[in-house]
Parts: C-alpha cells; sequence; structure tokens
C-alpha cells in the first residue's frame, strides 16, 4: 500500500514528463540523495570511501557515458577505456603546460578532446553497422593503449611512464582527504545523471534511440544519422573523458597507460549490460554490482572458513561476469534496472498478484 | 508549365466530399529504375496534385513500393527527375525529403520498439524542434518549452486517432492495427504535405479498415494534407481516392479517376481480370 | 643482395605468425558464415583447447589426448549452441555479439579453473633450433623456424580440408545453404540446430590447431586467448564470409605489421604490431566496408 499512484493526478504535460512522476519516487530519491550526502560522509570509514565508494561513483560516469552509446544509440564499443584514457592524460597535459588554466576549466577541456577523438572513431559508423564497430572502437582502443605507452611526449618523459596528477585545487578548496574526494566524485556523478537524463528525454535523445531501433525509419522522419550517431560519440566520450579524468586525478593519483586498457573497457561494458541498457539508473546499479562483486568473491569464502588464491578468485570472477552477461542477455536485457521497475510495478498493483 | 495548371473541379467519385484539388504538388517524369539488370519502373510518369487522394495500385511486384521509394529518396532512378513544388528535386536523402514535407509509412511497420507510443510519435517532430544542445541538457528554455509544446500537439494527435490510452505502452507491445495507426500518427506529426502511404490496411479487419479509411478522409480534409496510397483492397481505393495510378510489371497502365480506371480495357485484362479469377 | 637478406626474414616470420592469425580467424568466419555469430569467443576457444590438450597429454599419451580433446570441444559446442544460442535465436547480432564476449569470460575462467593457469609448454616433437635456408644466397642464410613452417603446413592442410568438406560433402552444401538464408534451410527440412552444432564443434577443432600452433611457440597461457584479437582485424580485412579472406587477410595483416614495425617502428618507439592490423582494417573498412573478399551488403528497404 505504500508505493500507490492512486489519487495522485497529473494535471499538466510537465508534471507527465518530469523525471520522478510518482510522489513515492520523489520522496526515495530525495531519501537516497540524503544518505549519499549526508549519511554516508557521518558514517563510512575510510576503506569503504576509497576501496569501493569512489570508484563506483566513477565508474558509474563511465558506464553512463557507455550507454548513451552503447543503450540509446546502438552503437556498440569497446574502446570505453581509450576515450576515458585521452580525458586523463588531456587533463594531465593540459594542467602540466597550461599550469595558470583553472582546474575544472581543465577538466572541462580535456573532455572535449575525449569527445573530439571519440568522433573520429565513430566516423567509420556512418558506413558500418554494429559488429564493425567494434572492431573500430577496439582500435581506438589499442591506438591509445600505444601511444600513452611509447609517445614519451604525452607522459612527459618521465621514465616509468607513469604519471602523477597534480593537487586537486578547485578555486581555492583543496580535495585531499577521502571524504572530500568522494563529495566530488558524487557531485559530478549527479550532474552527469542530471544532464543525460534530459538528454535522453529531448529531441536529441529520441533521435539516438530512433537510430537504435530502426535507422531506415528514422531517416525518415526527417533524422541525419551522421548527426545523430557521431553526437552520440562526442557525448559518450565525453562523459567518459571526464570519468577518466576523474579516475586519474581523484581515484588513482598515479597512473599508468595500463589503468586504461581493454579490461576497463570490458569492466565498463559488462557494467552496462548488467544495469541496464538504456537507463541511466541502471549505469549506476551495474556499476555498483561490478564494484562489489570482486569484493564479495574475496572475502565470502573467507568468511566461511574456505580458502581459495588470488588466482582462483580472479578466475571465478571472469566465470561469473560471463555467465551473468549472457544469462542477462538472454532474460532480462534491460538488466537490473528492469527488474527494479517490475518490483516496483508489482508493489504498485500490489496485494493483487496480476 | 506546372505553376500555370489550372485548378480543376472536384472529382466526379465522391460527391459527398467537395476538396479543393490544386495545382500540382508532385510530378513524377519519366522515371526508370534498375536494379542491377532487373527493371523495377520503366518510364513511368504521373503527377500528384494539392489536396487530392492518389491511389497507385497494381498487381504483386508491378513496382509499388519501388515508386514511393523513389518519391521519398531511398531509390535514386536512373533516369527521370521527381519535380516537387516546382523543383526539380536532386539526389536526395530520406532525411531530406522529410525536411521537404513528404512523410511515409512503411507496409511492414517500420515503428521505433524501444520506445513508448508517445516519444515514437514524438520524434515526428524532431524536425520542428530548434532547442539548442545546451538548453536540452539543462532542460531549460527551448529545451523544456519545446518539449511541453509539442507534448500538447502530439496529444491532439493521439486525441484525433484515438489512441490518447496507449500514450505510455511501448509500441512492441501494441496489436498490429494498433502499430499501424500509431506509425501513421508519427507521420502526420511531421505535418506533412505529402503524405506517403504503403499498404495502410494490409492485414486489417473489416472495422480496423474502416476506421483507417475514416482517418485517412478525416486527415486529407481537417489538415488538407496530400495522401498518395498504395492499397490493395479495391472497394477501398475505389471509395477513397480521388484518382488512381495503375503499375503494371514497372509500367504506368492507366491514370484516371476511379471510374475511368475501373472502365479501362487494359486495366481490366491485366489486373481485375487477374484479380477475378 | 645483403640488404634483402633480413628484409625476407622479416617478411617470412610475417607470413608465418599470419598464417596463425588466419587460422583464428578462420574459426571465427565458420561460424559467422552459418550462424551469423560474430564470435567473439573464438580466442577462448583456442586457450580452452590448448589448455585440455597440454594438461591431458601430462597424463595420455599425446593421440589420445588429442581425441579427447577434439570430444571436450565438441561438448563445449554443444553447451554454446544449447545454453547461449538457442535461447538467443532471433536476436539482433549485437546482443549474440555481446552473448560471446561473456561466453569468452566464462570459458577463460573456466578453462583456468580447471586446468590451471600457468605457462604450460606444448611439445609437438618438432626441433626448436631454427632452419637456415638459401645460406648459398644470403650471407648466413635465412632463419626460419620448424615451428612456424609446420604451422603453415597444417593451416594449409586444414584449409584444404575444410573446402572439400564445405564443396563437396552433404553437410558441405546444408551448411552453405544455411549460411545462405537461415529460413529458407530450415524450411527444406535441414535442421538448424544440428548444423550449427557441427559447425560450432568444427570451430572448436579450427581452434584446438591454432591453440597447438601458438601453443607450441608461446607456451600455453593465457595470452592465447588474446589472440581473437589479433584475428579480428584480420577478418575484417578479408570479409567476414570468405575463407580465401581469412587466409590472405591473415598473411596481409602478419607480414604488414612486420614489415611496418622493421621499416617505420624505430622512427616512432616501437611497438606498432600493437596496433597496425587495426589502423589498416580501419582504413578498409573506410574504403571497403564488406572486406577484400566479402559479399556487397545490398540494403533492401
Amino acid at each position: 500500500m505504500i508505493y500507490r499512484e492512486t489519487g495522485q493526478f497529473r494535471t499538466s504535460y510537465a508534471e507527465d514528463q518530469a523525471i520522478f512522476r510518482l510522489r513515492q519516487d520523489k520522496i526515495g530519491i530525495a531519501v537516497i540523495l540524503a544518505i549519499a550526502w549526508v549519511g554516508i560522509p557521518l558514517l563510512a570509514d575510510e576503506y569503504l570511501l576509497r576501496a569501493i565508494l569512489i570508484p563506483f561513483l566513477i565508474l558509474s560516469v563511465g558506464a553512463i557515458g557507455l550507454n548513451l552509446l552503447l543503450g540509446y544509440c546502438g552503437q556498440i564499443s569497446l574502446g570505453t577505456g581509450a576515450f576515458m584514457a585521452i580525458g586523463a592524460y588531456a587533463a594531465y597535459n593540459l594542467a602540466l603546460r597550461v599550469p595558470a588554466l583553472p582546474l575544472l576549466l581543465d577538466f572541462f577541456l580535456a573532455g572535449l578532446i575525449a569527445a573530439a577523438v571519440g568522433v573520429l572513431f565513430g566516423l567509420p559508423s556512418l558506413r558500418i553497422k554494429g559488429l564493425y564497430l567494434a572492431v573500430a572502437t577496439l582500435a581506438a582502443q589499442f591506438f591509445a593503449d600505444w601511444a600513452f605507452l611509447r609517445v614519451p611526449w604525452f607522459t612527459n618523459y618521465t621514465p616509468s611512464g607513469s604519471v602523477t596528477a597534480p593537487a586537486l585545487d578547485f578555486f581555492g578548496w583543496v580535495v585531499d582527504t577521502p571524504l572530500e574526494k568522494y563529495w566530488l566524485c558524487l557531485a559530478f556523478a549527479c550532474l552527469t545523471a542530471i544532464l543525460a537524463k534530459n538528454l535522453v528525454r529531448s529531441r536529441i535523445g529520441r533521435s539516438w534511440m530512433a537510430i537504435r531501433d530502426m535507422d531506415i525509419a528514422a531517416e525518415i522522419i526527417g533524422i541525419r544519422p551522421m548527426t545523430a550517431k557521431l553526437s552520440a560519440f562526442a557525448v559518450s566520450s565525453f562523459v567518459a573523458g571526464g570519468a577518466g579524468v576523474l579516475w586519474a586525478f581523484v581515484h588513482l593519483g598515479s597512473w599508468e597507460p595500463l589503468a586504461f586498457s581493454i579490461d576497463m573497457s570490458f569492466r565498463l561494458l559488462f557494467m552496462v549490460i548488467i544495469g541496464g541498457m538504456g537507463s541511466i539508473l541502471g549505469s549506476f546499479l551495474g556499476a555498483a554490482f561490478i564494484t562489489v562483486l570482486p569484493i564479495f568473491l574475496n572475502q565470502a569464502p573467507a568468511l566461511v572458513g574456505i580458502q581459495l588464491s588470488t588466482a582462483m578468485v580472479s578466475h571465478l570472477e571472469f566465470m561469473i561476469f560471463g555467465a551473468l552477461i549472457v544469462l542477462f542477455l538472454i532474460w532480462e536485457p534491460h538488466g537490473l534496472a528492469r527488474l527494479w521497475q517490475i518490483g516496483k510495478e508489482k508493489m504498485r498493483l500490489w496485494p493483487f498478484p496480476y | 508549365m506546372l505553376a500555370t495548371a489550372p485548378p480543376r473541379p472536384a472529382p466526379p467519385a465522391t460527391p459527398q466530399r467537395r476538396r479543393a484539388i490544386g495545382e500540382v504538388l508532385l510530378a513524377v517524369e519519366n522515371i526508370s529504375l534498375r536494379f542491377g539488370g532487373v527493371r523495377a519502373l520503366t518510364d513511368v510518369s504521373f503527377d500528384i496534385r494539392k489536396g487530392e487522394i492518389r491511389a497507385i495500385i497494381g498487381p504483386n511486384g508491378a513496382g509499388k513500393s519501388s515508386m514511393l521509394n523513389v518519391i521519398n529518396g531511398f531509390y535514386h532512378p536512373q533516369e527521370g527527375r521527381i519535380v516537387w513544388k516546382g523543383r526539380v528535386l536532386p539526389r536526395m536523402r530520406p532525411h531530406e525529403a522529410a525536411a521537404g514535407g513528404i512523410a511515409r509509412t512503411f507496409q511492414n511497420i517500420a515503428l521505433f520498439k524501444g520506445m513508448s507510443t508517445l516519444d515514437n510519435i514524438m520524434t515526428g517532430r524532431i524536425l520542428k524542434m530548434r532547442a539548442s544542445f545546451i538548453e536540452q541538457a539543462l532542460w531549460i528554455g527551448r529545451g523544456r518549452s519545446e518539449e511541453l509544446r509539442e507534448r500538447a500537439f502530439v496529444e491532439r494527435l493521439l486525441d484525433f486517432l484515438e489512441i490518447t490510452h496507449i500514450r505510455h505502452t511501448p509500441v512492441g507491445k501494441l496489436p498490429y492495427g494498433l502499430q499501424k495507426r500509431v506509425e501513421l500518427a508519427r507521420a502526420l506529426a511531421m505535418e506533412p504535405e505529402l503524405l506517403l502511404l504503403d499498404e495502410p490496411m494490409a492485414g486489417m479487419n473489416l472495422e480496423e479498415k474502416e476506421d483507417m479509411c475514416r482517418f485517412i478522409l478525416d486527415v486529407n480534409e481537417e489538415f488538407g494534407t496530400t495522401v498518395a496510397l498504395i492499397e490493395h483492397d479495391m472497394s477501398v481505393v475505389m471509395d477513397i481516392s480521388d484518382r488512381v495510378v495503375v503499375l503494371d510489371y514497372g509500367k504506368l497502365l492507366a491514370d484516371g479517376t476511379p471510374d475511368q480506371v475501373r472502365n479501362d480495357p487494359a486495366v481490366i485484362a491485366a489486373y481485375l481480370g487477374v484479380a477475378h479469377g | 643482395m645483403a640488404e634483402l637478406g633480413p628484409v625476407l626474414e622479416v617478411l617470412l616470420g610475417g607470413l608465418m605468425s599470419g598464417v596463425l592469425y588466419a587460422l583464428v580467424a578462420l574459426g571465427f568466419v565458420l561460424i559467422f558464415k552459418a550462424s551469423g555469430v560474430f564470435n567473439f569467443a573464438q580466442g577462448a576457444m583456442v586457450l580452452f583447447a590448448a589448455l585440455s590438450l597440454v594438461r591431458l597429454a601430462e597424463w595420455l599419451p599425446f593421440p589420445i589426448a588429442f581425441l579427447v580433446t577434439i570430444i571436450i570441444m565438441i561438448a563445449v559446442a554443444w553447451a554454446i549452441e544449447r545454453l547461449v544460442l538457442r535461447p538467443l535465436v532471433g536476436q539482433h547480432g549485437l546482443i549474440l555479439f555481446m552473448a560471446t564476449i561473456g561466453v569468452t569470460f566464462f570459458l577463460d575462467g573456466f578453462g583456468q579453473t580447471i586446468w590451471g593457469s600457468n605457462v604450460y609448454q606444448l611439445d609437438l616433437g618438432i626441433p626448436a633450433s631454427p632452419w637456415f635456408l638459401l645460406e648459398s644466397v644470403f650471407p648466413g642464410g635465412l632463419l626460419v623456424s620448424p615451428i612456424d613452417v609446420f604451422a603453415a603446413v597444417i593451416a594449409g592442410a586444414l584449409v584444404i580440408a575444410l573446402s572439400i568438406f564445405f564443396h563437396s560433402t552433404k553437410i558441405g552444401r546444408a551448411l552453405r545453404a544455411v549460411a545462405d538464408d537461415h529460413q529458407a534451410a530450415q524450411s527444406v527440412g535441414i535442421p538448424l540446430n544440428r548444423i550449427w552444432l557441427i559447425v560450432w564443434s568444427t570451430a572448436g577443432i579450427v581452434a584446438l590447431v591454432a591453440g597447438m600452433a601458438w601453443g607450441s611457440k608461446l607456451g600455453v597461457q593465457f595470452s592465447l586467448s588474446l589472440v581473437a584479437l589479433k584475428a579480428l582485424p584480420v577478418l575484417i580485412l578479408g570479409g567476414l564470409t570468405s575463407i580465401p579472406g581469412a587466409i590472405v587477410g591473415g598473411l596481409v595483416v602478419g607480414a604488414g605489421e612486420k614489415l611496418a614495425e622493421f621499416y617505420i617502428g624505430p622512427a616512432i618507439g616501437g611497438g606498432i604490431e600493437y596496433w597496425f592490423a587495426y589502423v589498416l582494417a580501419l582504413a578498409v573498412l573506410l574504403v571497403r566496408p564488406q572486406g577484400l573478399f566479402g559479399e556487397k551488403i545490398i540494403e533492401r528497404v
């Protein structure tokens, strides 16, 4: 009886088009935001922030980036890691070579650079579809891996190839404690989620989805396939680039090109598939799931008295991820987000089970 | 030449409907289309006048769908030209045809399966929206006001086509007849000057056909939209269309009012004769 | 002539590794032709087959281990057909592709769980010391590894066998029919599921051969799975549906990347092999989207 829309009438199209239509949903999101902004900072210890929450938030941003491209526009990318890397190294080099640049602007420009490269590698999508595109984006991945490893200019000729981010100074606010970093990431995650949600419920998002569902029909209603696809690549790479900056500057501090290898690309892909293609909420759920599962696998067997080697845990992780991908694709291609929605529908109808 | 074509009186076929049928809106001139060695269309010419309902009929494989595909830019003919509102259209893409005011539906429904009825029809308004990227991302200014304005427009369409109850339903879950109606709504949302309908009543039962006929007539009369449609049901064609083009093996067989076409010996021999066994 | 020697050596080495790429690409082509699935798991199948063989051979005579591995690969094919493909039949190609990524991870994890994850030496009894050819023409001769030659011979034999299989047997005809049009094939009574099982089993056996060739060269280890990533551009280059395309694509990529490394590698920091194949494939895609040997895709409205 708690989750009901009875008695709540929407009397304008504005109300009907709101992101959270039901009063219960509005209360729900307010509670979640209160917990995220106030509750967690009060309760969480440093390990939780550093090892789970900060990576989770940054990866959520990255997953939103990929989801815009894959889930909304239907263009696969196996190179999200590359666009994260481009964002990270662009921000690093900008900060290094143009020290006068405010950090926020530096982040923004890094995102734009990632977007530009994203458009470049998205160009083949105009001539080719689906599977071929996987190869084109893999090309981006391998090329970026190589460039940041072998072209010393990008890493400022450091002998080890590892680079360190500058201090996180936002107009005098120096972000250095885990809690401050958490707040920063939370702010970026909230911002990304809102902007992405706005885009997908606007003209541009609808043109992406039209291209995804049936490109021929999209064209007859006046959508230019080129504009739609390339804008999806641009926005997706911008967001991924931003996630890369956060991952490098906030989470890692110092990093090597390996931090953004193809493993990262696959992780993000799994987050999108498991969380739900075509869902902003799903990006968060997927990121949470993929972040927490390995930690759970590491600790759970020990709790019940089973000792597993690290190698074994990593193999188990592979198997579970692989099996989950297949299971979700077969049973629920819209992922955890859809399961959550079904749960809510059930609540609305409760106690009548039909 | 085209601009000076005199307005002609309403055709006698359906005396209860009096519409102003105007000048030539679209002229198809000597179109020939080949796929490799296969000739889909050979030297076909006809015109579509403003405000009329124009039917294109012919046996299977006569080149009817190919004709529509030529008109809205999916296929580019090897010979001939399309004159749209007095201007010769160069090789255009379908999205350019859309921007020029030509909308169409498909024989096999071409809806966006992952989207709701409302979103499907809203896509038809994309060309009417001007909000910048920033306005859309921040849901401010035109980003917000256009959404509301177009939503109101689409709601009127939903109401007109009697599909308000399914506005939030994903179209993939709708029955066939309703999907056809949503597709019509999406085309209408573009406020086209010329509406191309490829077998709008295929696979429908009698009641659904009657509904669809009524919608087509209403669209034609209330919005003044010119309609060109492909249909196999002869009684429907004869009832609602002002003029009929008959194609056979990619060639123009006859062109005229339903009565003229019905009594044309070539048509009877080649088409109706076959249809009647 | 003296300067030509090293170049020829590089070219030969490249062609030899190209043969190995082609072997993996061949598995892709087989599956794509018959079931329209872009099987990302081909590399994982190479690893799984090689691991099974090398571990079984530790306590079984080699020929028996080989046979048992073939049976295992058929079982894997059966499981994939049954558990993954059948429930997803009729789905969009992108969904199937992502499902095979899932299969890749599962197989990689599963294989290393049951067979272990060290580097295992696979000894096929081929001399490890290189041969020197044409010593009379080039000073010091051309250095050629017997393992590479062995792999090339095996690959050639496999291609011939597959061609005969495809063109001269009843199953082959059915396969080609299925590749042409699934529904039409089904309507004339070709059992689709059995065809898929046969194709995936064949791809499994091709994977085993590829795994033996790569494994005897590099040792059987996880990195074998990544060979698939090299085979993808080969595939694009040759065209997704062409067996000769896979072979030629493999040779072009193999030779091209080695020569590129040799000529321009030193100038830009080396490691060109890492991306050369992809950039080449991308360039081909832009000019000729169907690949060198692929069939032109005609889109109908």
